[in-house]
Parts: structure tokens; C-alpha cells; sequence
């Protein structure tokens, strides 16, 4: 075959986080249709200039037939019994069972009784169906999406500030600033490819001064000028600390703040207060640090401020953001290159998802809902006499309100809600409540699928069709590069279809229409969507008039806004100092620091914070079918400082309880020193999915965010996620099961499957990959894949669960000659040992060592290296943790592109010269080993460990 | 001091083990007369299996050579059967008149074959397997015979049939139990032995009952043996039967003179029969506390009470053996001791390894190891059998004591060349 005719580049972008990559997917012709095979940077997007990260350089292996075939959902599926596995359904059949029972809904307990919960993932054109759906034709505002979880904030701030939500700035003022403010963020692991461009500024411009606000020293504070470990919730404290400090000392732009502002004598009259003494005592820093970080902000210009969940996820969100905003404008750091206050976006689309107004208390094209004139524009031009004037429920209150029984009906798409909204006990009381509950997904494997009545399956990355906007308002074309999977559909032909039926279902709707407006869904292709889109922003502050299709294939990606008669997008905002208020002005927001929620007590005298990891995204349903994507972050813990761990007598390892006043979880702990004492961490993605067990009541453990705190911010309705109040104790699960399994990659995600019912069997479990999978399907075989099960239990299980647990990890050892057991069941003990002979030696494929699992520690890596074991026969069975002699382990792995670890990288640090400088030191072990060459992710990691001493 | 007489009634291992024991504590207290069934002197009848399978021969199997009798002052009366004892004169008579005094008598017996009771088992061709005779019957016979049928599947059963595997026969074992060896191996250890016999040519009818054996005149009844009829109907080509089905202790002659049997000739824990504090006996004869043991060990153990109380020292007791097990058949390597089918109050710890063939299981009971069974890999088996015997508490060690005494160290070795060999 010519490869060249059968192989097709497709453009479209990266599915994973806000920074927006734009993607080239290789696709290659094959019987079954176009397969994706590669996937790499496109150099010209302006997002990412050819430069992906670990995740979205790997994005092609999670649309591989393996994962496809074991993860994704491929087809409609009714479950006619809660509990019960879901049986197929025809496609037809499924959309008019979902209408029929919606439209029952909608008849007995009005349109407020029925919940939409989307997400910053769909495309925009997805979003505008699904917002003209639940707004306009069923004439509620109860569509939310998990975009409440990340930017309502940030919206919020923006708009109560600046008047849009429209972040003012762009990457490229990174290349311009002379100082970066990173607040709340930690850019080097969630925002990896802006990371780049940051380090990429520093190392041509050393001058430019960094400084990180975090509560941890993360990998993004280990590279900054000037890292303040503020106390968690203290922000705005900390910004008005900074405000009073350039007030003081003169470094305000009172020009632009008389010109430009309002409200700046109410903000000064509170900043007395913040006196850099009492600042410094709220946030636990050093007055000298809080005084550089003002002069700098202030007098080191342009500065550019970048934010994340660190502000938003709070209960005060929108003060944090406003506060933060406050500096820009007293500073007059906005409107110029390389200033301005630069929310990073978490989802490839949450912006997408604002622009169309798909959330419960927004409407099309940035309009306000509370507006008379702006709801009447809407519905003119949906062609309705009226849309709905009450706000709707948002994510927190859909789902407690849903739990109360007031929601009957929950249509979730593309999100995984049993996996991310914080206080899990509510979510479920909420999908066990709910009557209808329909999921719309790509993967069949989230938690939330566990919950639905009718699943339908959606397109997802590589398949779908439409377009994103990223943080800094530019708006990418998505393209298909293979047909979607199975029976899969589109988002937006799902809601159309659906919205079809609803509307023939009814006619008490349908009756108000204005003359001329048949159907509210006349959508055919994504464009069709689009152009109505873009009708709706005409004069709007994020107005797209000028911007086509067909300019986006051209020209490429575009910021917003751009006008009818614009040759090309808008780089900056505001550069004429003026702002889309009433008069114009930007306005200073006075406000107080408020504290956490759940301040820690005797009761609960921990801080709880959760977060991202480097190499996995939200829920993991993607992220989390690649062995490559663990290495990073093997297992599930929960990080602690070294000295509350001895304080409690616990090693890394072991098994920890953490209760919040909402839930409990059990996970093992692991000493971080970059945490302050007497705070947590535990990342954001440990789901049920990866991290459950039993809990008190009988019921599974749904992950970390058993714990978290629901309350919300006020004003932007988006909850703490990032502070709950914990109390931990040594977990006494003495029995302890770790299973681990080389497998072959078209089974490892459908064992991991299997074992998924048997967590809740015990206290504690969880459930990962590890490997690496080869690259594409044609090398399938040479992939090293495997799940790695871990358990823990006050007492051993019957012998029968265990020999269970070790069939499905040893897969019976595929015919079941070549599986070492041994077996003590009255004292719960069991191992089993799945070998693998071949002519070039025997390796250890799996094991499962239950009671006593202390010879892990040298098991493990004869699996993970597929070291030969032929010498060692029985002896592999045998207890002790450390057989003289003793292993070495390869070590944390810190380059996931060259599977490079960190002993690796020790072992190439000794090659280097005595006088080796940094710079040399790092060009060596990247001579030697390549690590952080490819993506670049790990070099904040590498570089760490470079300037250890030789 | 006038010589006392000791007469001891067979010739084998039990009662020259006693001999040589009482030896070491006084060689010169009895005039010792021996009477031995068998033409040979002391021969190791443990080690016939390995004659039949040809890897050693007659003369290597000989414990004690008439040179030994001799140096010993012994009066031995070879091919000798012993008919009656007089308890009252104290004298006992063999076959042919001889006769012997004694002050005090040693049975020492053994035990006979088991003979089934089918039609046909006394045909031509039929056989136990129990002496120097049989052994050479057996040589013979495959000489110039095909089929071989060995009833009996335990540890003599087995010898025997890959003896005459050995020697060119087709070899078909027939055990009525569910699995070989059933008082010795558990199921799954002889899941295993099975397979390792079977995969060496041996043929098997596990779970088979014996109707008949059918000769080649008489309409059946008589001549030789030229098949097994099994209850189901199907027969087998047989030329040659060996009836290892077990065997019982050899009572005959103790029974006749009077003296207590039930189930083998009831002792004291001193080895005194209840019924005449003159007669002792040892060995396979013997019914210590019920037990008739079949096995060298006891037999051993026996001796030496029985020597020590025969040279009136008198301070010894045989309290009961810990019992093991091997099969000698070369290449395959079993071993079981103690309670190893484990039951109530006892706690298993299993190792399995089937590619490997390997297959141990410990017994304990409360913080005792009180039984092993071992298939495949035996080197332990004497380290378990001495915890068994020793009785000792093994709770410190019980999560190693899978992995015998010497495992940690090498595990330790072989993973540091593992390593250093990685590829």
C-alpha cells in the first residue's frame, strides 16, 4: 500500500486543558475505516507553536482500537434496574424514550423539575444546541456544567471588575512582562505548554522576576523569584497587603485610576487595615517577601498576572479575582503588553461554554439574564416570545436540589459529576433520587455511567467537528480525523435530535413560537450551528462577526472579538483604557478577606487542598487508559509534611484515614515537604474510579471528593473545592492485598473493569495502570501495560475473594501451569506469581500478594522491568520485604516521553564533571538520557534534580 | 553368668536392627539363634524397587552378610519357617523339626501381602511384591511377557510398576482409591505424581474395582493370567498381575501360641506382647497403640527400645513414630510426614507450582508443624520431618517456614545477579 496516499494530517486541538493546543492527527487508511496513528504539535497554532505535553502528545494512543474497543461507550444502552448492567438499545428507540420520559417530566412537574449538567469539554457548537434545548424549548435555566467547578469565578471577578467576562490579555504577554504574578496556579504541571513559553521567557529575559503564590511549593514555585506559602484562603488579604504597600510607597498609576476607574476611595479607606504587619500574620509570610512582591508588581512593569483554581475554587472565588484585579488597575497593569490579570482557563472550552451562554445564569453571546432587554434580544432572536427570567439551579444546587427530590430528571453530558463535585454523599443521594437519568459520554467506564438509566454514547477527541476557545479568547477549529466510534453521535446531533422530539412532544411549546420559526433546531453541520452562534454576537463585547469557517481554515485561529470588516482577531483588551460598563470605567472592588469555610479545628485540625498532577486530567476517563500516563504518579495518596507524618507515626505507604465532617476516605500517605505542616494534598483526579473501599455505612467510598466542601462562592456559585477541613489517623488495616499485572493491552483496561466491583470490598482500594503502551496498534504487542490493585482490610477476606481477585490479575495464568501460589487462608496470606517463559528467560507477568505484602518492594520492579526471575523459581513467593542482596528499583519516573527516572538521571549526573555548572549539568543527562527533550514537561523536575550536588 | 537364650523369629529389617542395637549395648548377654524365612541374610527390602528397576543389584541391596551372623556368635537358620512356640517350655520349632530354646523370644515377623479376593488370584502370573522371590518373579516375567497390571496405586504398588516399566513392559496401575498414594499424598500431590508417572509411559485406572482375573484354561479359571475384568465390564491384557493392594502384619504363628493380635501382635510402649512379658516383638508385626507400622523408620525406633530392655537397662520407651514418606522412583521426588491430610484444628499452608511440578503443603496444628507433604522439590523434607518429630513451636517462623531454612540469603544472591544480568 502506499502509505503516503492512505495517511491524512487532520487539524483540530488538544481535548485537555485551556492553554488550546493545536493538534495535527495522523489518520491512516485501513479496512475498518481511518485509523488514528499519530498525533504531534502543529507548529502553527499560536497556542502552542508545535510543542505538546505529556498528555497531548499521547492523545493518539488513547484513541487506539484497545482502548476504543474496552473503554469507550459504543452504543445506546438502557438499564432497565438500577445496579443492574445496562442492555443495548437501538439508537431511535433510546431518543424516544429519553423525550417521552423528559417530556413526562417536563408535564407533571414543570421545566424546572428537569437538570442539564454539560461540560467545558463540549464544543461550542455542542453547548449552543444544548443552551438553546433547556432555555428555549423547555423554558428553564437549570443548565449547568462543570465549568462551574473552575471559572464562575474568574467570570464572576471579571465581570463584577472589568464589566465582560473576557480575560483582557494574551500568551504572547508573557514574552513581554517583566513580572509574572502566578497566584494560585501551579502552571508547570496544569498549564505545562504555557509553562514552556514562561521558561522559554525567563531563560531570554533572567531579569523578569517570577512569583508564585501557593500554600505548596510546587514544581511552578520551585522556579520563581519568590515563592509566598500563603495559608489557604488568604488571598485577598495577601493582594490587599500588596495594595496598601504601593499605595504607601507611591507606585500607584493614579493617572489611569482617575481616568479609568471607579471606586478607588472605598477601597483605600479599607486598605488601612491591611497593614503589611497584619498581612504578613494573616498569611503566614515574611513582611520582607510581601514588600518584594509588591515592588515588583508595582514597579518591575509590565506585570501580567496568571490565575488558576487556586482563586476560583473558593467559597470568597469572586473576591479573590476581584481583588487580584484591583492591582492591575491601581497599577494601571492592564490594557498594555505583557500586563493585565490572565485567568487561565482549566477546560479546552469552558470560554466556548460562556460565549454561547450555557450556564444557569448566562445567556447567548455574554447577555445577561437578569436584563429584561437582554432576554427579550435572546428570545427574538431564537424566535420565542420568552425565555426563562429565574436563574437556574448551578452544579451544587442542581445536585442538592436533585437529592431533595425537587430535580426528577438529570441529562449529564461529557462530564462525570460522581467523580468531581465536591460532597459525594449529596451527588449520589442525587442520581439515586432523580427518576431519569440519561448519560451522554464517550468512555462507559466513569463513575457516573454506574448511576444511568439510558447511556448514549457521544463522539469524542479525533472525531468530532466544531470549535473551542481557549484562555486567551482565541478560537480553534476542531476538525474529524476519523469517523466516531461504534454507534457513537455527535453532542450537538444528539441534543438536535433530541430537541426534534421534544418539540413533537410539546405542542404547549412549540405553540408560542414566533411566526417564521418552525423548529428551534434546524442544524444539519456544526457550521450551520456556528453561523447562528455568531449572528448572536453582532455588537456584542465578544462580537464574531468578521470570522467565518472559512477564515478560521485560512487564517487560522482567532481572538475574539472580531468584528464584521476586522481583518484579525483582538490580541489585547482594553488598550484604550475603557471598559464595557455603563460609564466605562473599570470598577475597584473594596472587599475583606474571608475566611476559609471550614476553618481547622480540634475536631478537624487539617487543611485539605486538592488539585491537578501533571500527567492526568479531571476524571481520567481519558487520561487514565495509559500505563505511560502513571508513571508520572503511580498510585492514589494523600501528601502530607514529613513532620506531621512522624508527629503520627506513619511512613510512606501507609494507610491513613481522612475524615471531613462529610465523608471519609482511606488512602495511603505520602511525605511532601513542599506542603506546610498541618496541610494535605491530595490530587483532584482519585476518583472512585482509581480510589474507593467501603465506607462506614456499607456504601463505596467515591473518592477524594467524599471530603470536599460543597459551600460555594456567593457570587460565582463555585464551591471550595480547594479547602475542606480533615482530621487523620493511622487507617488499622493490617491486611493488606497488592495486585500487580503485566497484561496484554487489548485487556488491561477490561481487567481493571473487572476489579472495579471487588473495591468496595474492602476499607481501602485502588485501582491503576502502569506501563507503557506501544505506539499505535500495530505495536500492540510490544506494549508493557498492566493494572496495579491495592487493598487494605481490618481483616482478611474469605480465601475465595482473594483466589478471585488473583484469576482475573494472573488471568487465570492463561491456562494455569504457569501460576505460583501460596497459600496460608487461616492466616489470610496468599501469593501468586504468574511467570512467563520464553527463549529468552522467564519474567514475572503478575502478582497478587495478599496479608503480607512487604516483598512488593522487590517484586515489583522484577515485573515493571520484566527482569528475568528464571534463578529464583518459588522463591519468588517467599514474605520478606528485602531479600539480601537487594534490588534496584528503577525509581520515580520523571520523563514520561523517554521513561526516564529519577535514578536514571542520578546515574547520569555521575558523569558529569565536578565543575559542571547547571546549565551544563542539565545539557549532559539530556545528552545521555534525552529526558524533557519531547514534551518538556518534566524539565521543572529535571532541572531539580540537576542542582543536586554531584 | 550363664548365657541367656534370645531366639528372634524372622530374619529381616526390624529384627536385625533390634540385634545390632542390643549389640551396642551388650554384645555378649544372649546366645542369639535367628530364624529366617528366606534363604538370604538380611537383605534391605526397601531398596527391591530399585533391583527391579535394574539400577542396583541383589548383592548390593545385602545389610548384614552371614560373615556378620557369624562374627556375632548368631545361630542362623535360614529358609527356616518357624511353625510353633511353646510358651510354657519356651521353645520354639521351624518347619523342618529345628528347634531352639529361648529366655527371651523377638517376633519379628513382618507383614503379608494382601491378596484380593477375586476369582482367578491364584492363577499363574499373579504375584505380590514382597521378597527377594517376587523380585526376581517379576524380572523374569518381563522378560518374556508384555502386559503388566499392578493392582494397587501406594508407594510399593508404584515401585513396582515402574520397575517392570523399566524392564520393558507396558504397565497399567490399578488403584481403587480416588487418587495414588492416598495415605501417603494428598490429591493434589498426586494429581502430580500421576501426571510425571503418566508422562514416563505408566498407564492408570484410578477409582477401578477388580472383578476378576482371567486365566487362559478353565474356561478362565485356570492357567495363566491373561486378563483383567474390571466391575464396569472392560477388561485389560494382563500376562503378569502384581498384587500390591497393601499388606497386613504377619500375626499366623503369634496367634497360634496364644498370644494377644489385634491388628498385629498388641505391645507395650516397651515392646513386650501384653500376653507374655517373655516375648517381644518389632516391626511390621507389631501393633504398638493400634498402629501397625509399615514403614522403616518405627521399625528402627522399635529396635532400639526393644534392645534396651532386652540388655536390661530398661529405661527406654516407644512412645509412637512421626511417619515419612518417599517413593523411590528416580526423578520424582515426594515426601509427606505427619498429619499431612491436615482436618479439624489443623491449618494448611500450600505452595503450588504447577509448570515447575512442585507442590508442598505444611500442616499445623495450633503452633505446631505436625505434617508435610512435598512433591517435587523434597530437599526440606528432613528439616519438616525433625520440626515434626521436635514438636516446637514455629510461630515466629511461620511465614518462612515455606521456604525451608537457608531461602532469604538465596534470594538475595540470585536477585543481585538477576539484576547485574538485566538486560
Amino acid at each position: 500500500m502506499n502509505t503516503a496516499m492512505a495517511n491524512q494530517t487532520t487539524r483540530a486541538t488538544c481535548p485537555y486543558c485551556g492553554t488550546g493546543c493545536g493538534v495535527l492527527i495522523e489518520t491512516q487508511a485501513t479496512p475498518q475505516g481511518r485509523k488514528i496513528i499519530h498525533v504531534r504539535g502543529d507548529p502553527d497554532h499560536p497556542a502552542n507553536f508545535g510543542r505538546l505535553c505529556t498528555k497531548g502528545s499521547t492523545l493518539h494512543l488513547t484513541a487506539s482500537d484497545t482502548v476504543t474497543q474496552q473503554a469507550r461507550l459504543l452504543q445506546p444502552m438502557k438499564r432497565t434496574q438500577r445496579g443492574q448492567d445496562p442492555q443495548p438499545m437501538p439508537w431511535d428507540a433510546a431518543l424516544d424514550e429519553a423525550a417521552d420520559r423528559l417530556a413526562d417530566i417536563v408535564r407533571r412537574h414543570g421545566p424546572q423539575a428537569v437538570g442539564f449538567y454539560g461540560s467545558g469539554q463540549l464544543l461550542t457548537e455542542d453547548y449552543y444546541v444544548l443552551n438553546k434545548l433547556v432555555k428555549g424549548l423547555l423554558g428553564t435555566n437549570n443548565l449547568d456544567t462543570n465549568s462551574r467547578l473552575c471559572m464562575s469565578s474568574a467570570v464572576a471577578g471579571y465581570k463584577a471588575t472589568l464589566g465582560s467576562d473576557a480575560p483582557p490579555t494574551c500568551y504572547e504577554d508573557v514574552d513581554h512582562a517583566r513580572t509574572l504574578f502566578i497566584t494560585g496556579s501551579n502552571t508547570a504541571w496544569a498549564h505545562p505548554i504555557l509553562f514552556r513559553r514562561i521558561e522559554d521567557a525567563k531563560r531570554a529575559r533572567p531579569e523578569m522576576k517570577l512569583i508564585v503564590v501557593d500554600p505548596r511549593r510546587t514544581e511552578t514555585a520551585e522556579m520563581a523569584d519568590l515563592h509566598l506559602a500563603i495559608l489557604p484562603g488568604t488571598d485577598v488579604a495577601l493582594y490587599n497587603g500588596m495594595l496598601h504597600i504601593l499605595a504607601r510607597d507611591g507606585l500607584l498609576d493614579m493617572a489611569f485610576v482617575q481616568r479609568h476607574t471607579h471606586g478607588f476611595e472605598d477601597l483605600m479607606a479599607l486598605l488601612h487595615d491591611f497593614t503589611p504587619e497584619a498581612v504578613a500574620r494573616t498569611c503566614g509570610i515574611a513582611q520582607t517577601d510581601l514588600a518584594t512582591a509588591a515592588r515588583w508588581f508595582g514597579d518591575h512593569t509590565p506585570t501580567l498576572s496568571l490565575y488558576c483554581q487556586g482563586l476560583n475554587q473558593s467559597s470568597s472565588g469572586t473576591d479573590k479575582n476581584a481583588a487580584l484585579i484591583n492591582l492591575h488597575l491601581a497599577t494601571g497593569q492592564i490594557g498594555q503588553p505583557g500586563a493585565g490579570p490572565f485567568s487561565l482557563t482549566g477546560q479546552p472550552n469552558a470560554m466556548g461554554g460562556r460565549e454561547v451562554g450555557g450556564m444557569a445564569n448566562l445567556l447567548s453571546a455574554h447577555r445577561d439574564l437578569g436584563k429584561p432587554e437582554d432576554r427579550a434580544e435572546v428570545a427574538a432572536f431564537w424566535g420565542l416570545p420568552e425565555v426563562p427570567a429565574q436563574p437556574g439551579l448551578t452544579a451544587v444546587e442542581m445536585f442538592e436540589a436533585a437529592a431533595r427530590g425537587e430535580i426528577k430528571a438529570l441529562w449529564i453530558a461529557c462530564t462525570n459529576p460522581a467523580q468531581s463535585l465536591p460532597d459525594q454523599a449529596t451527588v449520589r443521594k442525587a442520581l439515586a433520587m432523580a427518576e431519569f437519568v440519561v448519560v451522554q459520554e464517550a468512555f462507559a467506564t466513569t463513575a457516573t455511567c454506574q448511576h444511568a438509566d439510558l447511556l448514549l454514547p457521544a463522539s469524542t477527541w479525533g472525531e468530532k467537528d466544531g470549535t473551542v476557545t481557549n484562555s486567551e479568547r482565541r478560537i480553534s477549529r476542531v476538525r474529524a480525523a476519523v469517523a466516531p466510534a461504534g454507534e457513537a453521535r455527535h453532542d450537538w446531533a444528539i441534543f438536535t435530535a433530541l430537541g426534534r422530539r421534544l418539540e413533537a412532544r410539546l405542542p404547549e411549546r412549540t405553540a408560542g413560537y414566533l411566526p417564521g420559526t418552525a423548529t428551534l433546531f434546524p442544524y444539519t453541520s456544526p457550521e450551520s450551528i456556528w453561523n447562528e452562534h455568531r449572528d448572536s454576537t453582532r455588537g456584542r463585547d465578544l462580537d464574531i462577526t468578521g470570522l467565518s469557517y472559512a477564515l478560521l481554515d485560512t487564517a487560522g485561529p482567532q481572538q475574539w472579538p472580531m468584528p464584521q470588516g476586522a481583518s484579525q482577531g483582538t490580541a489585547r483588551l482594553y488598550t484604550d483604557g475603557r471598559f464595557p460598563t455603563p460609564d466605562g470605567r473599570a470598577r475597584f472592588a473594596a472587599l475583606r478577606c474571608q475566611p476559609v469555610h471550614e476553618p481547622r479545628d480540634q475536631r478537624f485540625p487539617f487543611s485539605l487542598n486538592t488539585g491537578r498532577l501533571r500527567d492526568q486530567w479531571h476524571g481520567m476517563s481519558r487520561t487514565g487508559t495509559l500505563g505511560r500516563l502513571f508513571g508520572h504518579v503511580a498510585e492514589p495518596t494523600l501528601d502530607m509534611h514529613p513532620a506531621d507524618m512522624a508527629r503520627m507515626g506513619v511512613q510512606n505507604g501507609d494507610l491513613v484515614q481522612v475524615q471531613s465532617r462529610r465523608g471519609q476516605l482511606i488512602a495511603p500517605v505520602q511525605a511532601d515537604d513542599g506542603l506546610a505542616p498541618m496541610q494535605t494534598y491530595m490530587a483532584m483526579h482519585w476518583g472512585q474510579e482509581a480510589l474507593s473501599g467501603l465506607d462506614s455505612h456499607g456504601r463505596p467510598v467515591p473518592g477524594v471528593n467524599s471530603l470536599t466542601d460543597p459551600t460555594f462562592c456567593p457570587k460565582s456559585k463555585q464551591p471550595e473545592l480547594k479547602h475542606a477541613a480533615v482530621r487523620i489517623q493511622p487507617a488499622a488495616l493490617p491486611w493488606r492485598l497488592v495486585g500487580v499485572a503485566s497484561l496484554p493491552a487489548d485487556q488491561a483496561l477490561a481487567v481493571r473493569e473487572q476489579l472495579k466491583p471487588w473495591m468496595a470490598a474492602f476499607a481501602f482500594a485502588s485501582c491503576v495502570l502502569f506501563g507503557r503502551e506501544g505506539e499505535g496498534d500495530a505495536n500492540a504487542a510490544a506494549a508493557q501495560v498492566g493494572v496495579l490493585l491495592r487493598t487494605g482490610h481490618s481483616e482478611a477476606p474469605g480465601a475465595s475473594a482473594v483466589r478471585q481477585i488473583e484469576d482475573m490479575l494472573t488471568m487465570g495464568g492463561m491456562g494455569g501451569t504457569d501460576v505460583l501460589r501460596y497459600d496460608d487462608p487461616s492466616r489470610g496470606q496468599h501469593r501468586a506469581m504468574r511467570l512467563q517463559r520464553g527463549s529468552d528467560g522467564t519474567r514475572l507477568r503478575a502478582f497478587v500478594l495478599a496479608g503480607n505484602i512487604a516483598a512488593e518492594t522487590w517484586l515489583r520492579p522484577l515485573l515493571q522491568d520484566a527482569l528475568r526471575v528464571d534463578a529464583l523459581g518459588h522463591a519468588l513467593l517467599q514474605p520478606d520485604r528485602e531479600p539480601q542482596g537487594g534490588t534496584k528499583p528503577r525509581g520515580k519516573q520523571v520523563c514520561t516521553c523517554f521513561n526516564v527516572s529519577e535514578t536514571d538521571i542520578a546515574g547520569a549526573m555521575g558523569a558529569c564533571p565536578m565543575d559542571a555548572d547547571i546549565g551544563m549539568r542539565l545539557a549532559l543527562v539530556q545528552g545521555a538520557l534525552k529526558c524533557g527533550t519531547n514534551c518538556g514537561s518534566c524539565l521543572p523536575a529535571v532541572r531539580k534534580l540537576v542542582q543536586q550536588p554531584l | 553368668m550363664p548365657q541367656r537364650k534370645l531366639v528372634v523369629i524372622g530374619n529381616g529389617m526390624a529384627g536385625v536392627r533390634a540385634l545390632e542395637e542390643l549389640f551396642k549395648l551388650t554384645p555378649d548377654l544372649y546366645d542369639v539363634t535367628v530364624f529366617g524365612a528366606e534363604p538370604h541374610p538380611n537383605y534391605n527390602r526397601i531398596l527391591l524397587s530399585p533391583v527391579l528397576a535394574g539400577e542396583q543389584t541383589l548383592d548390593d541391596i545385602i545389610l548384614h552378610p552371614l560373615q556378620w551372623y557369624e562374627d556375632h556368635g548368631i545361630k542362623l537358620h535360614l529358609d527356616k519357617h518357624v511353625v510353633s512356640v511353646d510358651r510354657r517350655l519356651r521353645r520354639v520349632v521351624a518347619k523342618d523339626g529345628t528347634e531352639a530354646s529361648y529366655d527371651r523370644l523377638l517376633i519379628a515377623t513382618g507383614s503379608k501381602p494382601f491378596i484380593l479376593p477375586v476369582p482367578g488370584k491364584a492363577l499363574s502370573g499373579v504375584i505380590t511384591y514382597r521378597d527377594i522371590a517376587d523380585t526376581q518373579h517379576m524380572i523374569d516375567a518381563a522378560k518374556s511377557h508384555k502386559h503388566a497390571v499392578v493392582i494397587g496405586g501406594g508407594l510399593l504398588g508404584l515401585e513396582a510398576a515402574n520397575g517392570l516399566m523399566l524392564r520393558g513392559m507396558d504397565v497399567t496401575v490399578v488403584h481403587i482409591a480416588a487418587w495414588l498414594m492416598e495415605r501417603q499424598l494428598d490429591g493434589v500431590a498426586a494429581q502430580l505424581l500421576q501426571r510425571s508417572l503418566e508422562a514416563r509411559g505408566l498407564k492408570f485406572r484410578i477409582g477401578a474395582h477388580t472383578q476378576a482375573l482371567v486365566g487362559d484354561a478353565d474356561g478362565g479359571n485356570g492357567g495363566h493370567v491373561q486378563s483383567i475384568r474390571f466391575a464396569d465390564g472392560t477388561e485389560l491384557p494382563a500376562d503378569l498381575v502384581v498384587m500390591a493392594a497393601g499388606v497386613h502384619p504377619n500375626t499366623e504363628l503369634a496367634e497360634k501360641t496364644g498370644i494377644h493380635c489385634k491388628r498385629g501382635i498388641v505391645v507395650t510402649d516397651t515392646m513386650q506382647t501384653v500376653t507374655d512379658p517373655r516375648v517381644y516383638a518389632v516391626g511390621e508385626c507389631a501393633s504398638h497403640r493400634g498402629i501397625a507400622y509399615g514403614l522403616v523408620a518405627p521399625l528402627f525406633e522399635q529396635g532400639k527400645v526393644v534392645a534396651n530392655h532386652l540388655a536390661e537397662v530398661g529405661i527406654e520407651r516407644y512412645l509412637g513414630s512421626q511417619l515419612s514418606t518417599k517413593l523411590k522412583v528416580t526423578g520424582i521426588d515426594l515426601f509427606s510426614a505427619g498429619e499431612f491430610m491436615g482436618g479439624e484444628g489443623c491449618e494448611d499452608i500450600v505452595l503450588s507450582d504447577p509448570f515447575g511440578g512442585i507442590y508442598k503443603k505444611l500442616v499445623l496444628r495450633g503452633d505446631k508443624l505436625v505434617g508435610a507433604c512435598l512433591y517435587g522439590d523434597t530437599v526440606d523434607g528432613s528439616h519438616y520431618f525433625q520440626l515434626i518429630r521436635e514438636g516446637h513451636s514455629v510461630t515466629d517462623r511461620r511465614d518462612r517456614l515455606m521456604f525451608g531454612p537457608a531461602c532469604t540469603a538465596e534470594v538475595g544472591q540470585v536477585l543481585a545477579q538477576t539484576q547485574g544480568g538485566a538486560p
